[in-house]
């Protein structure tokens, strides 16, 4: 019972809009403690890797970008879900919120890989698996993007690109797996797998923060977006005059 | 194990990749920032807009 309680309250947009903007002087505060030491510890206090040596710091600002292109995609496609099966409009607000912060992650890995790759692999870019499956994120993230652009009516604009979110979803199983399925230049996972991480404490610990920290750093622009998305959403709602400053 | 500052930014030579990681990093923040700050405060003007069009269409039936 009380589940449903808290759901039903979900799908209430000035709830929603209070909660928000509740948690974001939270979420700023823990951004930038976790993305502070993660930065850090990885750039100063974590010793050289004995192959890669200082290059290999790039993996805290490239690890964290390409998680976070997969979790903001996730959130897109499961908010579009939710609103499709539900006919939330606020899931469909979440789903519209996340997508351009997930675009801008997804081309930091990008960049970021290519600016690793270079010195590592001797190349910016090479077509395969793990690369490629990533750029097609950014194609879908820009797809989806463009989908709802085109669209005039908001409503009709949520259940397109939903379903364009929700069947695109097939590519981040890809993504995370490519490094496994087929021979890659990339390297494989150093922290998201069964055995022990392949780190010591002085180099993981601030890349978990790292990661931490980015999630934090998207859960709080998704809130400022959500608030957005929630105005114009509803329209002239008496809620939201002393918010925007009407008379 | 104490580095000198000129080596930190030196980063054993590979200081052009890994700043322009961290520098690109900072700008598309940065720009996530503005944009959603911004998308904010459109927002908010244009739901004025709408109550303000609103309140002075009333106004006209009324009179």
């Amino acid at each position: 019972m009380a589940t449903w309680t808290w759901f039903h309250r979900l799908a209430s947009p000035p709830h929603v809009y209070r909660i928000s903007g509740a948690f974001l002087p939270w979420l700023a505060l823990f951004t930038a403690l976790f993305i502070g030491y993660g930065f850090y510890g990885g750039l100063v206090l974590a010793p050289p890797d004995y192959q890669q040596k200082d290059a290999f710091r790039i993996i805290y600002v490239h690890a964290p970008s390409a998680w976070l292109s997969m979790l903001a995609y996730v959130t897109v496609a499961v908010a579009a879900a939710v609103g499709l099966i539900w006919r939330m409009k606020v899931a469909h607000a979440v789903a519209a919120s996340a997508a351009p912060i997930g675009a801008s992650f997804t081309f930091l890995a990008l960049l970021t890989g290519s600016l690793w790759g270079k010195p590592m692999w001797g190349t910016w870019w090479t077509w395969d698996a793990r690369l490629t499956s990533e750029l097609i994120l950014l194609f879908l993230y820009l797809g989806y993007l463009a989908l709802r652009g085109a669209f005039d009516d908001r409503a009709r604009a949520d259940q397109a690109s939903a379903v364009l979110a929700i069947v695109g979803v097939v590519n981040i199983p890809i993504i995370h797996f490519s490094v496994v399925w087929w021979n890659s230049l990339h390297q494989g996972s150093t922290v998201m797998k069964l055995a022990r991480p392949s780190m010591p404490g002085s180099m993981l610990w601030p890349l978990l923060s790292s990661l931490l920290g980015f999630t934090l750093l998207f859960a709080a622009l998704l809130c400022v977006r959500l608030r957005a998305e929630i105005i114009d959403r509803e329209r002239t709602a008496s809620w939201l005059r002393p918010i925007v400053g009407a008379a | 194990m104490e580095r000198s500052v000129a080596d930190f930014l030196a980063m054993g030579g590979y200081a052009p990749y890994v700043w322009s990681s961290y520098g690109a990093w900072c700008v598309v923040m940065l720009a996530n920032l503005a944009g959603a700050l911004g998308a904010l405060k459109a927002a908010k003007a244009r739901a004025r807009r709408r109550f303000e069009s609103a309140a002075s269409d009333d106004g006209g039936e009324r009179s």
